[in-house]
């Protein structure tokens, strides 16, 4: 079996992709995952998924190129404020004032 | 040397030279997850070997590395089972397993110890030998569940067994054997344990490259 690992550095941040381990059944996985990603405190949790769990999505058409859809070079910060104010919801924002 | 440094050295080279001998898989065990696991123990294996050494040379005046590296062949307190090269999987899994079982024992005695510090170390080894135990026991697991495996343990145990009671004193030999026997669903054979006294060829091989570096460098050398 092939398990997909992934690894959590510190407290509060995300797990990322760490890469995989080949093991026979899940209990050599944790110890393979364990040696493999955890021996130099790297990590402070792994997470093990079959590689056979995982649902991939691979194919985004995109026929007639509409680009306006990306956000690049767009700034929306201070639009968002703007339409804030205008709702009256300015304070009521995610952090408040900023 | 008193009975406690006679007593941290004799488990201190037991780790020293098994790690020793399961780093000799290091990019050769028989796939890639293995041999990072396996090597990451081995590696494991030093430290606790660092941390005891490391207790004895505080009474004895010296340092670890002199203590691991500047005596003699004759002078090392090692276990035979652990001298042996066994370039063989089955059984460096069988010796793995035998040893962890045999560690297991005798770190629950020094656990309760009077000695503080003793106590202190054993517990510390033992969070991680924890993990050890769980990877030589998945092993022999695995190879109980065929025929072709359980042949295979069986017959590197049975070449291992008097060397496996050779780990411990007296006292706590028959504690092994029932691990073992229960383990393995069979009786073994009464034998006479090969003791830390004896001292394999394959040891003097060992000492002699491990301590290949520390030899070429000057007296006083730092790293």
């Amino acid at each position: 079996m092939i398990f997909e690992v992934f690894r959590q550095e510190r407290k509060g941040q995300p797990f990322q992709h760490a890469g995989s381990v080949a093991a026979p059944d899940e209990r050599f996985a944790e110890i393979y995952a364990r040696e493999q990603y955890g021996r130099r405190q790297e990590s402070i949790a792994l997470w093990l998924v079959p590689r056979s769990a995982v649902h991939e999505i691979a194919e985004f058409p995109d026929e007639f190129e509409m680009k306006y859809r990306r956000v690049d070079g767009y700034s929306i910060k201070a639009r968002l404020r703007e339409a804030r104010e205008r709702a009256g919801t300015l304070e009521m924002a995610p952090g408040g004032e900023s | 040397m008193s009975e406690r440094t006679d007593l941290l050295l004799s488990i201190a080279d037991d780790e020293l030279v098994l790690g020793w001998r399961n780093s000799e898989w290091t990019g050769i065990a028989p796939f890639l997850e293995e041999d990072v696991a396996f090597s990451s123990i081995a590696q494991n294996e030093i430290g606790h070997a660092r941390a005891l050494y490391e207790l004895a040379a505080a009474e004895l005046g010296t340092t670890a590395d002199e203590l691991a590296f500047d005596r003699s062949p004759a002078e090392y307190r090692c276990a035979p089972l652990v001298q042996l090269r066994k370039l063989e999987w089955a059984r460096t899994i069988a010796r793995h397993w035998l040893y962890e079982t045999a560690d297991e024992i005798r770190l629950a005695a020094l656990r309760a110890s009077d000695d503080p510090e003793i106590a202190g170390i054993a517990a510390k080894m033992d969070r991680e030998e924890a993990y050890h135990r769980m990877h030589a026991e998945m092993w022999v697991e695995r190879l109980l569940s065929s025929d072709e495996g359980r042949a295979r343990l069986n017959e590197a145990v049975d070449e291992l067994w008097p060397y496996a009671l050779g780990v411990l004193d007296d006292g706590l030999r028959p504690e092994l054997r029932s691990r073992v026997e229960r383990r393995l669903g069979r009786a073994l054979p009464d034998v006479e344990p090969v003791s830390r006294d004896v001292h394999e060829a394959e040891l003097a091989e060992l000492l002699e490259e491990m301590t290949m570096v520390r030899r070429s460098a000057p007296a006083g050398a730092r790293w």
